[in-house]
């Protein structure tokens, strides 16, 4: 058994990339191999900045026989297909092929087997298809070359058994091809020259000399720890964020922490503005007091150990960040300089979408349905509602969200507090955002919970209106979270908000239910109960939509709950299959049953069971009882199940009777159908 | 005193951070090159760049660019945004497979020890919308700042390249001022401490900074400028009918600066900016076709 050891050296590869490469260099490599006949035990992948590697271990040196079946033509097809699949096969002629019944006819087969061989004169080819197929997001050529990677491709190792493999990669135009080989280099300042290596150990630790560690997770390790460690020392506490750490990995072969400082001038511009900044423009880390407020300290992590210990890179890194900072600082004292309200008339500039206006006209609609929320919401001031609104997207035009945008609403908030406006507002701006996905906080301020619905039901509202709406791939105005922002403010809050009035379109109406669905589904609710109630139509309030939704649940998971479902069923089976003989029928039926034409005890019995039940439900209903009005549904059982013990339904000859019983079943299932279309449910 | 010309002297003062790597480059054989004597907004527009990037010619060359972004002034006020700055750009095509080593060594030209400074490489793809061209490279970081961008380019005018051009700009104040650790680009020291006549880049540029913000943002004769933009549009157009792409593209560059002074003095709606960007693109694009339709243009 041996190993593959494939190493792809190339100019730096942008961090984002990285980890997707190297899994997809193994996919396609594994992918080829087994093509190829050629077994294997494990595969590994692993990037830097300025590698791909990938060792796969447990490959015979032989390869196996590879067969390979082809169908060809019917027997006894024209001469010209039989000629056209004896030459696809390479067969000489049909006494090689085999003829097999395939049950819609005698066929042409043939069976190829490639012999196999050395494995190490099948890799080459399933190296250099696994580097054609390598989807880099986006790709380039150099030099005078045609070939695409992601930037110039350097050197290739290509070592099976510890010995290099024949092949070359050629950039193409006037470029010398790249020969496989065995050969690599380490870390772009800290190592000069070449590295020869023997096998993926010898590699890793070749590598490590050179000061690249291979592997990302490792660096990981190393930056995680580096850091805590230097934070302990100043005590203070890292700041961790996985997205920048998972950047700053495929920024560095060789990762050295190190601790600067914030200038104090700063520390009183808001920690999100410092954070933001440091994350976005430097990849810095911040760091935290043990009070939980930012301090005054940043982690950078340089690929490079200099003579000096860092002070040259720290003193560098700090000098950058003044100078952003002190841009941050001046949009800070520049944008409280003019009130949020002051800056409405420059709304008006700013075009929200062509077909929809400006962003002014935006912010008008905006308020007047968070103030019709508001009428719903007995806790909620229509005043503060009103101005929140108002407000609400007036520091789109402040310098700091010009400037970072990813500080929208959170920049209001400030701003709003620094001008002293009441704090209900100033949380509303800052919350009208969230929840910006799934695992976001969910707003709870009523003047918040006002303004963030408005926000959303208007952007849902007009995009529909002009025709925007999500298709199954494309969603370019967000409006699938839109609406699932809506669902969960609105049931979390346990909002009694009817929808219909808002959303206007029937088809926006039947997207919220599409998106309830779905988001019931996440948490465990069998679709069918939900389709049950959606079914029922026209319920528009979330908050009684899912009581019911809970109830039924509850209800179809106890035994009463299951018998009586069979005996729904039973009764809607009978109506539908008469109803599908006579399509007349279903108007005619749709009646109470003409209690004179009851002739047996057990039909009575129902009828007597169906008027008690419904004096029941209804009023459960109303209160929205919903687990109350399904507990009285068991009463039906035991009469139901007489009844269809004993009586007969479609009593041929006599037609009234028949229509009598008809109507009866029909309003046993129209009964339970008030609450949920029980036939939506699966057995 | 060292001598000031020597590509071994750390520059010291502005206009030796531009000697150094005017040597520096020269040394990589390339072309010294002066700057185009026309208003554009960065260095990519010479025609050294932008039309001979096309083609299958081999070209390397190097110049400082002057640069005007009419919006980006700031009266003079902000310490480092300027609606007139420089840059260097050199231009290596086919890019040679060493082109990462030989930047580096500009680097050390300058000043920057590799060994006690972190250099990164982080992911920058670059777009012109106006020219049509786009390119793959990074933005240079030298602890932190950003010193240069590197673009491979790939397309050109619309034109997909025949030899990628591996494109190096440094932006000369921003770099000046992290050499010469200065807070504000009008402290740099223009020339020499020991000069007979010491200057800093305030003393040269900073009443033009003021003016030319003036002009930018509020003078400039907006009337005037449109008139310009549609009379130099024309003037491009009938030019590539007569087959003259290098009279063409001087028009399509001051198409360019018209609509980059109307920008800046606010007068293009959001949705008629992006028409205007579009109408810039077809210029230039039938400029570098028509270029490529040249004896010098197309392949010898």
């Amino acid at each position: 058994m041996a190993e593959l050891l494939l190493e792809l050296l190339s100019e730096e590869i942008p961090a984002r990339m990285q980890a997707r490469a190297a899994e997809d260099l193994q996919r396609l490599i594994c992918d080829g191999l087994k093509g190829a006949g050629i077994g294997f035990e494990t595969a590994r992948a692993f990037a830097t900045p300025r590698r791909l590697a990938l060792v796969v271990d447990g490959i015979p040196a032989m390869r196996d026989d590879v067969s390979e079946e082809k169908r060809g033509p019917r027997v006894g097809a024209p001469e010209q297909a039989v000629q056209g699949f004896l030459k696809g096969a390479g067969l000489a002629s049909l006494d090689e092929a085999e003829k097999r019944d395939t049950g819609k006819g005698e066929f042409w087969f043939a069976v190829v087997t490639k012999k196999g061989g050395p494995t190490a004169a099948g890799l080459p080819a399933v190296i250099d298809a696994a580097m054609k197929a390598l989807p880099w997001p986006k790709s380039m050529k150099w030099g005078s070359g045609t070939l695409q990677w992601v930037r110039p491709l350097q050197g290739i190792v290509a070592l099976f058994d510890g010995k290099v493999l024949k092949g070359e990669v050629s950039p193409g135009g006037a470029m010398t091809p790249i020969a496989f080989g065995d050969t690599t280099r380490g870390h772009r300042f800290l190592s000069n020259g070449t590295i020869t290596v023997a096998g993926f150990a010898d590699y890793v630790s070749k590598l490590r000399a050179a000061h690249v560690v291979l592997d990302p997770a490792e660096r990981q390790k190393i930056i995680l720890e580096g850091a805590r460690r230097l934070c302990g020392a100043a005590q203070v506490s890292l700041l961790e964020d996985q997205g920048l750490l998972d950047e700053v990995v495929g920024l560095v072969e060789w990762p050295v922490p190190l601790l600067g400082t914030i200038d104090a001038q700063f520390m009183d511009v808001p920690a999100e503005v410092l954070i933001v900044s440091m994350k976005t423009h430097q990849r810095y880390f911040a760091t935290t007091k043990p009070d939980g407020m930012l301090a005054n300290r940043f982690v950078v992590v340089a690929n490079n150990v200099s003579r000096d210990g860092g002070a040259t890179i720290v003193d560098g890194n700090e000098r950058v960040l003044r100078a952003r900072l002190s841009d941050a600082k001046f949009f800070w004292d520049q944008d409280r300089k003019v009130r949020l309200e002051d800056r409405l008339p420059v709304l008006k500039d700013i075009v929200f979408h062509a077909k929809l206006g400006t962003q002014a006209e935006r912010v008008t609609r905006i308020a007047r349905l968070a103030v019709e929320i508001a009428g719903h919401m007995p806790d909620a001031d229509r005043g503060l509602v009103e101005q929140a609104a108002l407000l609400c997207k007036a520091d789109l035009v402040t310098g700091m969200v010009g400037e970072f945008p990813e500080l929208q609403g959170v920049m209001g908030r400030y701003y709003a507090l620094s001008e002293e406006l009441p704090l209900a507002v100033a949380e509303a701006i800052g919350d009208h955002y969230a929840p910006a996905g799934p695992t976001d906080r969910c707003p709870s301020a009523p003047v918040s919970i006002a303004v963030a619905l408005a926000d959303r039901l208007d952007a849902l509202v007009s995009f529909w209106s002009i025709g925007e709406k999500p298709t199954g791939s494309r969603d370019p105005y967000a409006l699938r979270r839109a609406a699932l922002g809506v669902i969960r403010i609105v049931v979390e809050n346990k909002l009694r908000l009817p929808l219909r009035p808002f959303l206007k379109a029937d088809d926006l109406l039947a997207f919220f239910a599409e998106r309830l669905k779905v988001q019931m589904r996440e948490k465990g609710v069998r679709h069918d109960i939900v389709d049950a109630v959606l079914a029922l139509g026209g319920e528009d309030d979330l908050v009684r939509l899912l009581a019911r939704v809970e109830a039924l649940q509850s209800f179809l998971g106890g035994e009463a709950g299951r018998n009586l479902l069979t005996a729904y069923g039973r009764a809607a089976n009978i109506v539908r299959a008469e109803e599908r003989k006579d399509k007349a029928l279903a108007a005619r039926i749709a009646v109470m049953p003409d209690l004179t034409l009851l002739e047996l005890p057990e039909e009575k019995a129902v009828a007597a069971a169906l008027t008690a039940v419904r004096a029941k439900v209804a009023p459960a209903l109303e209160k929205e009882e919903f687990a109350a009005a399904m507990k009285v549904f068991a009463d039906l059982r035991a009469p139901v199940d007489a009844f269809f013990e004993k009586v007969t339904v479609n009593v041929t000859d006599k037609p009234d009777l028949r229509l009598n019983r008809l109507k009866l079943l029909n309003q046993i299932r129209a009964t339970m159908d008030s609450v949920a279309d029980f036939s939506r449910i699966e057995g | 005193m060292s001598d000031p010309l020597s590509a071994r002297a750390k520059p010291t003062c502005f206009q030796e951070l531009i000697l150094t790597l005017q040597d520096y480059w020269a040394g990589q054989g390339c072309l010294i090159l002066q700057p185009f004597d026309m208003e554009m907004g960065a260095g990519t527009f010479h025609t050294a760049t932008t039309l001979r990037a096309l083609g299958p010619k081999p070209w390397y060359a190097a110049y400082v660019q002057p640069s005007r972004r009419p919006k980006d002034g700031r009266y003079g006020e902000n310490p480092n945004r300027l609606q007139h700055y420089y840059q260097f750009q050199a231009i290596l095509k086919p890019s040679p497979p060493d082109i990462l080593e030989r930047y580096l060594g500009s680097l050390q030209a300058i000043g920057i020890d590799t060994s006690v400074h972190d250099i990164r490489f982080v992911e920058d793809d670059w777009e012109s919308p106006t020219l049509g061209a786009w390119g793959l490279g990074w933005e240079v970081w030298c602890d932190g700042m950003e010193i240069t961008q590197f673009t491979y380019f790939q397309q050109v005018g619309g034109i997909e390249v025949d030899l990628v051009a591996g494109e190096i700009t440094y932006g000369l104040e921003r770099l000046a001022m992290y050499l010469f650790d200065k807070k504000t680009v009008y402290d740099l020291p223009f020339n020499r401490a020991d000069s007979a006549v010491p200057l800093t880049y305030g003393d040269v540029f900073l009443q033009n900074e003021q003016e030319q913000s003036a002009y930018n943002f509020e003078h400039a004769d907006t009337e005037m400028l449109f008139r310009h933009f549609a009379d130099a549009e024309r003037e491009c157009s009938r030019l590539i009918t007569k087959k003259l792409p290098l009279p063409a593209y001087e028009q399509c560059i001051k198409a360019s600066h018209a609509f980059n002074l109307l920008d800046a003095r606010s007068v293009i709606s959001v949705t008629e900016r992006q028409s205007y960007i579009l109408r810039v693109r077809d210029l230039a694009k039938a400029c570098c076709e028509a270029w490529l339709a040249t004896q010098v243009g197309k392949a010898a």
